[in-house]
């Protein structure tokens, strides 16, 4: 499903389904091809709206206390934006691609997340 | 470039597949359990109780990708609502995505969000959620403050 979206994405609008990208175009100067990107985000939004309507259990609970969520937050909008990506991008559609690049971004994304969950799953 | 009437017609269209695009993306990543916190990290964790099946997912749609994208890019000249493919050109290998990808994972492995998945289980009311999308913009608010310098200015 994830790569089905993704590569519809691409053949409408020749977009790579980079959530990080997508999102961090809510903070820069708006660019004039907004329409496809507002669309997509907003298809985001009722996928959660709706699967909380339908199988509120599927959305999860809470790992982490929120000051680590915060903290995870920042973590992940300032890296994802120096690393130009994230699991989508560089994970789903890189990865595909054969992107050196995003096989780099890949391997080093999931060692420090391995680590940093093995970590803290051990001290908390 | 087209008649009015087709264009509105074609617009509208080119909005609606973008919407479904998302829409689709986002119940695929609530459904592969992406959505979930604490799969997140029992998948990233191999020392607690350990979960391996978001790799299968994850491998499952890099795998629709990889078909889709080259037989798409085989075909096609230009995607439909647009004159050009925006696929990404660069194969430089720099200290910025090594440090970036580093410090995503952290966030990853802390919070056990991603991007999408965050959007997602916000929407759907998660404060949790909530609270790492406002950060996670506040980051990437505090990345173009402080390290986008020598980004191409039509970048914008």
């Amino acid at each position: 499903m994830i790569g089905a979206a993704s590569a519809l994405l691409l053949l409408t609008h020749g977009r790579i389904a980079g959530i990080s990208g997508i999102a961090g175009r809510l903070v820069q100067p708006p660019e004039r091809d907004r329409a496809w990107w507002f669309a997509f985000l907003g298809g985001l939004v009722l996928a959660g709206v709706v699967s909380a309507a339908i199988a509120p259990a599927a959305i999860g609970t809470p790992a982490r206390s929120p000051l680590m969520v915060v903290v995870a937050g920042l973590l992940v909008g300032f890296g994802t934006r120096l690393g130009s990506g994230c699991t989508s991008g560089h994970g789903v559609c890189g990865l595909s691609r054969w992107s050196a690049r995003s096989l780099v971004a890949v391997a080093t994304f999931m060692t420090t997340g391995m680590i940093t969950a093995m970590i803290v799953g051990r001290v908390s | 470039m087209r008649a009015a009437n087709p264009g509105t017609r074609r617009r509208t269209a080119s909005i609606a597949l973008a919407g479904i695009a998302g829409a689709l993306f986002g119940v695929g990543l609530v459904v592969s359990g992406m959505t979930r916190p604490t799969r997140v990290i029992g998948f990233l964790d191999p020392l607690g109780l350990w979960d391996p099946a978001l790799a299968f997912v994850m491998a499952g749609a890099a795998l629709v990708y990889a078909v889709a994208f080259r037989t798409i890019r085989r075909h096609r000249e230009q995607p439909w609502f647009d004159a050009q493919f925006h696929v990404p050109a660069r194969r430089d290998i720099d200290s910025r995505l090594v440090i970036g990808a580093a410090i995503f994972g952290v966030g990853w492995g802390l919070g056990g969000l991603c991007p999408g998945p965050g959007i997602v289980a916000g929407a759907a009311g998660s404060t949790s959620a909530i609270a790492f999308v406002v950060a996670m913009l506040v980051g990437m608010y505090a990345h173009r403050r402080i390290a986008a310098r020598p980004r191409s200015p039509s970048q914008s």
